[in-house]
């Protein structure tokens, strides 16, 4: 058996780190094991043969450094620290280092003029070449004035930096699709990358990343697929990578079994929510919400939102996520649940009923009435008979 | 072959007002049946999916239509043509004892919108002694509609029975001979299903031919039964003589039915339950001892010719023939620790309602239709 389990798997290679690399890793102070692990998670997490990871470590240390531009818009930031506050910095830290990061308002030690200049000088340099991220929706209503950077607004920036960069990776809900600020009435009018690049005609490819935040093992997966092998993954209609949005949350979650057999939890703190039931009667959008958080889950702490009891709400969903009441049910793509489930305990009937009894026992007489009656009478007849 | 002649007389007696304020309240529950679910009438659970509707309605009630088949068999196969007189009266009681099962079904099945794929080559189970039993049972129905039409034709139609009618009645009595040989054995076979969940005094590989008797027993029962009880009720002249030999007949099943039932109980020595005094062999030595009444009264010769001891014996074989499903179906059934069935009110009066509206029917056909032999005046 072990055989054929070694024939088929082929051995990792990572000889071919560079020397360079490992000393880098070493001033960061990460062990080479720590390394390869994080290597083969986010092989893992794109769904990618195992030797993939060896692919993917040699893709890191090499010496080419893209150039990566992180605007920020109307957003909050959870993006940026979900990805900067996963439980292994250190490698974040290197993903970091490894790209050139030219501009982030977050990260960036200098600012105002200086900063702008860095930006402005990047983009002319890299033109077509650099990898755009972009977090934050684009306010429309008043001309755009309600997001206004370097006295430029969002809108003017992106038609600016937009046509330059090779491609575009909308990270989270609001860069994808508008997210919180635009749900209703919408009053800055934000709207996502991909609509305002249709909007202005620029042609450029767009990657939406989107959830409230975006799960940080998804971006870095992106990336390092872009890296390693110099294209973009495939996406689907919404533009969203496959290997992180092909499946429903509802057919990978953890309480899937308990929404099978019908126990749900009614509401917050009763029985069946202490129990770990289905939170699907209590709003969880995970019936109609694509994204792999079950499976990679968030944080790299062993949990996600359903895990900790609340119901996913569906940010990673247009039309979902700040749309949709936080406790409307989902509408079910798959299997539509009954009405009724049977209970846990069924009722194993009672015996007679004292009405029952009355009933039987008066019609039980009737017929025993009506027979003797009739063979009464049938007596009497035969007598005529014989008369 | 004009010798039926319509009853005659009122339609709408006191009898029939009862009847029909019982078959209202039925109609009143089966409405809340259908609004408010299975479980809003009877008292059926899971682990007594089959109640008083299945076993009195469709078994007891199929058993009892059986006279039909039971004259048809003595007529047609063994060329008894002495009997005819009798085939259509028995022929109607089939008809509403089947029609009537047939339709109860549908109350009885919780989810009776899926019922028309049982007749859906694509969604039935062949495997299934259900779907036998339905698809034989749904068939006979329209057999027995096509038997009893001369009745229909020589009342509305001017020259009776259309001659194409006529010349391929004999392929529908022909099935009408084979499908209830198949179902009302199929209704035994329905419970070796349930293993030993059912009593042993009960449980037993020949309950397919035991329930067949039993039906055929059944069915001459009925045909003396309500030959005798509508001459009470109607006021007709006895048809004695041939009520006698019929019960011969009966006789004779009955003698089988007992051997191979006590037989079988002896070869799988299951024979000294009996005697563990309890419920269920009181039960069963009731249910025999319905059968040997009727065997002793009918051997008595001078008591034979008595239309009162055939009365009594007809009774005693119908009472013994339900007795017997209901011991197989409900009282010697046992799902499990803790499962409990009695029927409710409710179901009791959907049961009496189906019953009401089978007696109705008999008064109207009788009255209003050429059923009846005509009487002979000397």
């Amino acid at each position: 058996m072990s055989k054929i389990l070694n024939k088929n798997i082929p051995k990792l290679n990572f000889k071919d780190i560079s020397n360079k690399y490992t000393d880098q890793m070493e001033t960061n102070g990460i062990s080479r094991r720590e390394f390869i692990k994080f290597c083969t998670a986010i092989a893992a997490t794109l769904s990618m043969p195992y030797s993939f990871a060896s692919e993917i470590a040699k893709s890191i240390s090499s010496s080419k450094r893209p150039t990566v531009i992180w605007l920020h818009f109307q957003e909050c930031t959870g993006c940026t620290e979900s990805l900067l506050r996963a439980t292994h910095p250190t490698v974040e830290n290197l993903v970091l280092e490894m790209i050139s990061l030219d501009y982030s308002e977050t990260l960036s030690t200098a600012a105002g003029y200086q900063v702008e200049e860095v930006l402005h000088n990047s983009v002319d340099e890299n033109k077509g070449k650099f990898i755009l991220v972009v977090e934050g929706s684009i306010p429309l209503a008043q001309d755009g004035i309600f997001c206004k950077i370097g006295n430029r607004t969002a809108v003017e920036i992106i038609q600016d930096i937009g046509p330059k960069a090779a491609a575009t990776v909308a990270i989270g809900s609001c860069a994808s699709w508008g997210g919180v600020q635009a749900s209703f009435p919408n009053p800055t009018e934000a709207t996502g990358i991909e609509e305002i690049y249709k909007m202005f005609n620029i042609n450029n490819t767009v990657i939406n990343l989107p959830g409230c935040p975006a799960s940080p093992y998804n971006i870095l997966s992106v990336i390092l697929y872009y890296l390693t092998l110099n294209k973009l993954p495939e996406l689907d209609k919404q533009s969203r990578p496959k290997f992180a949005y092909s499946t429903l949350i509802h057919e990978l979650c953890e309480r899937r079994p308990h929404f099978d057999a019908g126990r749900f939890a009614e509401q917050y703190g009763d029985y069946g929510h202490r129990e770990g039931w289905c939170l699907y009667k209590i709003g969880c959008k995970g019936p109609e919400t694509y994204a792999n958080c079950p499976s990679i889950l968030y944080g790299d702490v062993g949990t996600w939102p359903v895990n900790t009891g609340h119901p996913c709400f569906g940010c990673a969903e247009h039309g979902v996520g700040f749309s949709k009441p936080m406790h409307e049910q989902a509408s079910i793509f798959s299997a539509t649940p009954p009405v009724a489930f049977p209970e846990i305990e069924e009722n194993k009937g009672f015996g007679i009923t004292p009405g029952a009894a009355a009933v039987a026992g008066t019609l039980a007489g009737l017929a025993i009435g009506a027979g003797a009656m009739a063979a009464k009478h049938l007596g009497n007849k035969s007598q005529e008979n014989e008369e | 072959m004009n010798n039926h002649k319509p009853v005659g007389g009122k339609i709408l007696t006191k009898p029939f007002m009862v009847l029909a304020f019982l078959a209202l309240i039925a109609f009143i529950l089966i409405i809340k049946r259908f609004l408010f679910g299975i479980g809003s009438v009877t008292n059926l659970s899971d682990g007594y999916p089959w109640g008083l509707w299945i076993v009195y309605d469709v078994l007891v009630g199929t058993a009892f239509g059986c006279g039909g088949y039971a004259i048809a068999l003595l007529v047609y196969v063994f060329n008894k043509g002495e009997y005819h007189p009798l085939i259509r009266p028995a022929l109607m009681t089939s008809v509403f004892g089947y029609t009537l099962a047939g339709a109860s079904i549908i109350l009885d099945v919780g989810r009776y919108w899926n019922l028309y794929n049982m007749f859906w080559p694509k969604y039935a189970n062949i495997n299934s002694v259900m779907v036998e039993v339905a698809i034989c049972v749904a068939s006979y129905v329209m057999i027995l509609w096509i038997e009893f039409s001369p009745s229909f034709f020589e009342k509305w139609r001017k020259g009776g029975t259309p001659t194409f009618v006529k010349r391929f009645m004999f392929v529908f009595i022909a099935i009408g001979v084979l499908l209830p040989t198949m179902h009302q054995s199929s209704l035994g076979s329905l419970m070796i299903i349930a293993g030993n969940r059912l009593f042993p005094l009960w449980q037993t590989n020949w309950l397919p031919l035991l329930f067949l008797i039993s039906a055929l027993t059944m069915g001459y029962g009925m045909v003396i039964f309500e030959s005798l009880f509508s001459s009470v009720i109607l006021h007709r002249p006895l048809e004695i003589s041939m009520l006698k030999k019929l019960s011969a007949v009966m006789q004779k099943l009955l003698v089988v039915f007992l051997i191979f039932r006590f037989g079988d109980l002896i070869w799988r020595g299951e024979i000294s339950t009996i005697f563990d005094i309890g419920f269920k062999q009181s039960m069963f030595i009731l249910e025999n001892a319905l059968i040997i009444i009727p065997m002793i009264l009918l051997f008595i010769k001078n008591k034979k010719s008595s239309p009162r001891s055939l009365f009594l014996s007809a009774s005693a074989v119908l009472l013994a023939g339900t007795l017997y499903r209901f011991n197989t179906y409900l009282v010697g059934f046992d799902p499990g620790h803790g499962w409990h069935y009695f029927p409710s009110v409710s179901e009791i009066m959907v049961t009496l309602g189906i019953v009401s509206v089978e007696l109705m029917a008999y008064l109207v056909f009788v009255k209003k239709l050429p059923i009846m032999p005509a009487i002979q005046h000397n």
